[in-house]
């Protein structure tokens, strides 16, 4: 089918997200604003302002009642999600560059960014649930800072109180929220920064992508490495197609040596690697910059990438991709 | 607690440490013979004499160094001296710079260091026979063409690592052996595939057989480019610094010898690692301003390894014989404004001459040989001067003889092509029209087989860029270009270019056109080695990477029939077999057979999708490799067959026999191949279907300890029934009783 184009946002997207039931797209970019959109036309629903510097990172809960967002104000803000209403700030000294729900929507973990003499922290706060959601705590309900190299992302796993980060070294690790011990760590999980990380639906094992060209599956509870995915251009995200045995890689050549060199050398293509016997299945074209976020549909029926050039594009899978048995009749597990 | 006693101590390793080194050797000691024999009065006057000798050759030494024996009975001196150095070095350079000096008329100085006359003193007389070394048999070097499955070999040079690979079917292709070389420049092979070369900084290194034992070495220090002569006998090494024999260095015939400094060129003997000679490649003549790029190779053999021959450009031709390395017949071949030569390549045809002649030879046989052997032959060309005209010239050598020549009017430059069994020779002549504004090109195309030489000239508007015949073969082809942008390289600038073949019509005995593919980028042609397919590449483009696989023998079945269907229809057997990209693409190579095509991008042109592909002939990719740090690709060459004609021919004649046996081999492959990747796939699956398994049962655990109750009560799918009553229509009727 033909892809979607969504062409909301003045500069390059930094993280798309959809929501529980896959219906919302939400899109946050460097030109300080949120989009949402309905995932099936690719309508804007609508626009959430107020963050005054890029944001960096956006999450939604599952029942799609609250989202919150970090940004480079420094600000973690909690949004209503219907009627676009900030609910709540809070402020930190240096940017916040990744959020992410937990699983029962009852907190939210945040990172901010090592800056200006100021320590990375991550951060885990209470969501008040009760009422208009204004009604938050100001002050962390825990906050560590992780030793050695700075976390770049980061999510909850399904054990209580504990998070899987990933690193700027290529680390990737599992801390305790509670006392900030870091519980468990993978030095080598990647050669170089760490750029996305993405849970599978039951949080057992997740996908990383990095800088160091590769992508791989891990087990968030032993940190093992599954599987490995090796590209020939930098990544920038990684997500997994449910449903289907497949990984999306996205990345391409820098930003910053892109006018440089045509297209073709960018290596712009979302491209889709087979889970499991870790081969190169296909790729998609359109972007015309590095894509910097996948995001797939939580039923697996579409895709949504968003790139350096400022768009996001919304792939819904034709029903072969659906039937084709490209590797013969094999029942793979999600 | 006892108290030390300071006597007790064991100082000894505490001394050994700081121990003063005495230097008690004799090495900077020389003896001085051939001094005059004199009587005391005379003494100061010598002393100050020889003094001013080793000043003067630049080793000062002072008087009070020199202790001169005395014969008391005859109160004269015993004409030899002592001199104390104050180093080693100063001593060796007084060794090298005043051994065999001549004092004066009658007096010449023999130096000897002061060790070595005692070492030859003391010197054990007894002759003990030296012990014969237990022969071992050397590996044979030829070891990989007995492969059953008839595979080629490639080597890949990437990042540090070389490794050498099999190439045949998917099951059969693997490593051959991966290699511990370090540090090297870059890897080629002879040309007959024998050895395998690496550039070090100390010199080349041949490595060879089975096992890739070193073979041969070749020490020149700083070594860049290599040539091996055709039949593998010797090897040409060029450094741009010019050798340098450092104080105390090896020697030997495989060194080199203070004669050699400060030139570049290096021939080697193989087999020895004998040094036969070296060259400069700087010419006296030569104005710095001038200074050309160098030609490499610099040195070009005969087809036999007879003879080898530079140019000196304007002046002369020098063959040099081999392995003696002396100038053939003792004098140059003067040729006023030679430019450029090649030698004609030797056919399959010649080389069965040349080795029955050589056997006729050998065996002192009395018998007539039916037919000599050709003569070597080479071609020059002269450029246009004053009231002369340019001019190509057919010699034979070694006898000298002119064969043909052949006068060209308008000429810039001359670019000179024999085919590779030398058949033909075609001179590509690039003229300018009388403004020299335009260049435009002609074809000179020398039957060399037939009597006479007769030259036959295809004309062309547009400048040829590149030229290549079909091996073995009666055609050729050409890139021609007329784009303006030609001549003025500019990033993202592609050429537009056209690409003709043409062939030997034997009814007219003319090269006739066959058929031109206009509006190409290709730039580059790759003939197979066994003719028939060729590749149109473009190469070195940034935005183009285009590679066409072309038939030109599509409609015949076999090649014996090739002459009597091309009469049929000119041209029409031309047929495109596929169309590929390979992006970034530096260096296109067949391999020895003609069955498969490599392309390679390497990291020394640019560092974009590094790697290589293998393409069969009709353009089907096989392998495709892209690799971070990849820099080179070359396949192993092939010696030539050692069947006769006749067997060939045998062969050609049951390929369907022979074929039914490979087909076989080819079924049961696949269904190994794909039962194989079937099993690899079912076990991945597997293993990751347990794992999947394991991890849901932990999953539901910690659910299930997290929420204190089962949740397995709550469905995850909700069945949600939606009734649509649809009104399709209302009809009211009014029934009348």
């Amino acid at each position: 089918m033909r892809p979607i184009l969504l062409q909301g946002h003045e500069r390059s997207l930094t993280q798309i997200k959809f929501n529980a039931e896959g219906d919302l797209l939400f899109s946050c970019s460097k030109d300080h604003i949120i989009n949402v959109w309905f995932s099936h036309n690719g309508e804007r629903l609508g626009t959430y302002e107020g963050h005054n510097g890029t944001v960096w990172t956006v999450d939604v809960d599952s029942e799609s009642r609250f989202m919150v967002s970090g940004a480079a104000d420094n600000t973690l803000r909690l949004w209503e999600v219907a009627t676009g209403k900030c609910l709540y700030t809070w402020e930190f000294p240096t940017a916040v560059k990744r959020v992410a729900f937990k699983d029962d929507d009852s907190q939210v973990v945040c990172i901010t960014e090592q800056r200006m003499g100021h320590q990375c922290a991550i951060r885990v706060f209470d969501i008040d649930r009760e009422g208009d959601g204004t009604n938050q705590s100001e002050t962390p309900r825990y906050m560590f800072y992780p030793i050695g190299s700075k976390a770049t992302v980061c999510a909850f796993t399904p054990t209580p109180n504990v998070i899987i980060t990933g690193h700027e070294s290529g680390k990737v690790a599992l801390f305790n929220v509670k006392s900030g011990e870091e519980i468990n760590n993978n030095e080598r999980a990647h050669g170089d920064v760490v750029t996305d990380l993405q849970l599978s639906k039951d949080g057992t094992y997740c996908v990383t992508s990095s800088k160091d060209k590769s992508a791989r599956i891990h087990d968030t509870k032993t940190l093992m490495v599954i599987k490995t995915y090796t590209t020939e251009t930098p990544l920038n995200s990684a997500a997994i197609a449910p449903g289907r045995p497949y990984v999306l890689l996205g990345g391409g050549q820098e930003a910053m040596s892109v006018t440089t060199t045509s297209l073709r050398q960018g290596k712009f293509e979302t491209r889709f690697w087979h889970k499991v016997f870790e081969e190169e299945v296909g790729r998609v074209k359109g972007h015309f910059g590095p894509i910097n976020t996948i995001a797939v549909h939580p039923a697996g029926t579409c895709y949504a990438s968003g790139g350096e050039d400022g768009f996001v594009r919304v792939h819904h899978f034709d029903d072969s991709y659906f039937k084709a048995k490209p590797y013969g009749d094999l029942d793979i597990a999600d | 607690m006892p108290s030390a006693n300071a006597d007790d101590i064991d100082y000894t390793d505490i001394e050994e440490k700081y121990r003063v080194q005495y230097d008690e050797s004799f090495d900077q000691t020389l003896i001085v013979d051939g001094v005059p024999i004199i009587d005391k009065s005379k003494l100061d006057r010598l002393l100050a004499k020889i003094c001013k000798e080793f000043a003067r050759k630049g080793v000062a030494i002072r008087p009070d160094d020199i202790f001169m024996p005395w014969d008391d009975t005859t109160g004269k001196s015993k004409g030899y001296l002592f001199a104390d150095f104050r180093t080693v070095d100063d001593a060796n350079l007084a060794l090298s710079a005043l051994h065999n000096h001549p004092f004066d008329s009658k007096h010449t100085f023999k130096i000897n260091r002061f060790t070595d006359v005692e070492a030859f003193a003391n010197m054990d007389e007894t002759y003990t026979e030296p012990e014969v070394e237990p022969f071992t048999p050397k590996e044979h070097l030829r070891a990989w063409l007995a492969d059953p499955q008839g595979r080629d070999q490639y080597v890949t040079y990437r990042g540090d690592d070389v490794e050498i690979y099999w190439h045949g079917k998917p099951s059969q292709s693997e490593l051959a052996f991966k290699p511990e070389w370090r540090d090297f420049l870059y890897v080629a092979w002879s040309p007959l595939g024998t050895y395998i070369a690496t550039l070090h900084r100390q010199g080349v290194r041949l490595w060879g057989g089975p096992s890739w034992k070193p073979q041969q070495r070749f020490a020149h220090p700083l070594v860049k480019l290599i040539d091996f002569s055709p039949c593998e006998n010797y090897l040409v090494t060029w450094s741009n610094e010019p050798i340098v024999v450092p104080e105390g260095a090896a020697q030997g015939p495989q060194y080199f010898s203070p004669d050699d400094e400060g030139n570049n060129i290096a021939v080697w003997d193989i087999k020895s690692g004998h040094l036969l000679r070296t060259f400069s490649t700087t010419n006296d003549s030569d104005l710095p301003a001038t200074k050309k790029q160098m030609q490499w190779p610099a040195l070009k053999w005969s087809p036999d390894d007879k003879f080898v021959a530079r140019v000196t450009p304007g002046q002369m031709i020098s063959v040099h014989e081999l392995p003696s390395m002396y100038l053939h017949g003792k004098k140059s071949l003067k040729i006023e404004g030679v430019l450029d030569f090649e030698w004609c390549p030797q056919g399959e045809k010649d080389k069965e001459d040349a080795d029955k002649d050589a056997k006729a030879l050998n065996g002192a046989a009395t018998k007539p040989v039916a037919k000599k052997a050709r003569e070597n032959m080479l071609a020059y060309w002269t450029p246009e001067v004053a009231n002369q005209p340019a001019r190509v010239t057919l010699l034979g050598f070694p006898s000298r003889t002119i064969l043909r020549q052949k006068n060209l009017f308008n000429v810039t430059e001359c670019k000179l092509y024999w085919q590779n069994q030398g058949d033909f020779l075609c001179v590509k002549v690039d003229r300018h029209t009388k403004t020299k504004k335009s260049i435009f090109c002609n074809l000179e195309i020398f039957r060399v087989r037939e009597k006479d030489y007769p030259v036959e000239v295809v004309e062309l508007k547009d400048t040829v860029m590149d030229f290549s015949w079909e091996p073995k073969g009666e055609r050729f082809a050409i890139v021609s270009s007329s784009d303006p942008n030609l001549g003025n390289p500019g990033p993202g600038i592609t050429i537009k270019t056209d690409v003709s073949f043409y062939q030997l019509d034997h009814a007219k005995n003319d090269f006739r056109l066959l058929r031109t593919l206009t509006s190409r980028t290709s730039n580059a042609i790759r003939w197979s080695p066994r003719g028939r397919h060729v590749v149109l590449a473009t190469v070195g483009s940034s935005s183009k990477s285009e590679l066409e696989f072309w038939d030109l023998d599509f409609n015949v079945e076999d090649t014996g029939r090739r002459e009597q269907a091309s009469k049929e229809d000119w041209g029409s057997g031309i047929q495109l077999l596929g169309t590929v990209d390979h992006y970034g693409v530096t260096d296109v190579e067949w391999d020895p057979s003609g069955r498969y095509l490599a392309t390679s991008a390497s990291a020394w042109t640019h560092t974009l999708e590094n790697g290589f592909a293998i393409w069969d002939f009709r353009g089907q990719e096989i392998v495709k490799r892209i690799q971070d740090r990849f820099k080179q690709f070359i396949w192993r060459p092939r010696p030539p067959t050692l069947l006769t004609k006749d067997q060939q021919k045998q062969i050609r004649r049951n390929l369907r026999e022979y074929g039914r046996s490979f087909d076989e081999e080819d079924a049961a492959e696949e269904s190994n191949v794909s039962a194989e990747l079937i099993a690899l796939r079912k076990r991945l699956v597997d293993e990751w279907n347990a794992w999947r398994a394991l991890c849901k049962k932990e999953h539901a655990e910690v659910r299930v300890q997290k929420h204190g109750k089962a949740e397995e009560s709550q469905e995850e799918k909700e069945e949600i029934e939606v009734w649509v009553d649809e009104v399709i229509e209302q009809i009211e009727e009014v029934v009348v009783e």
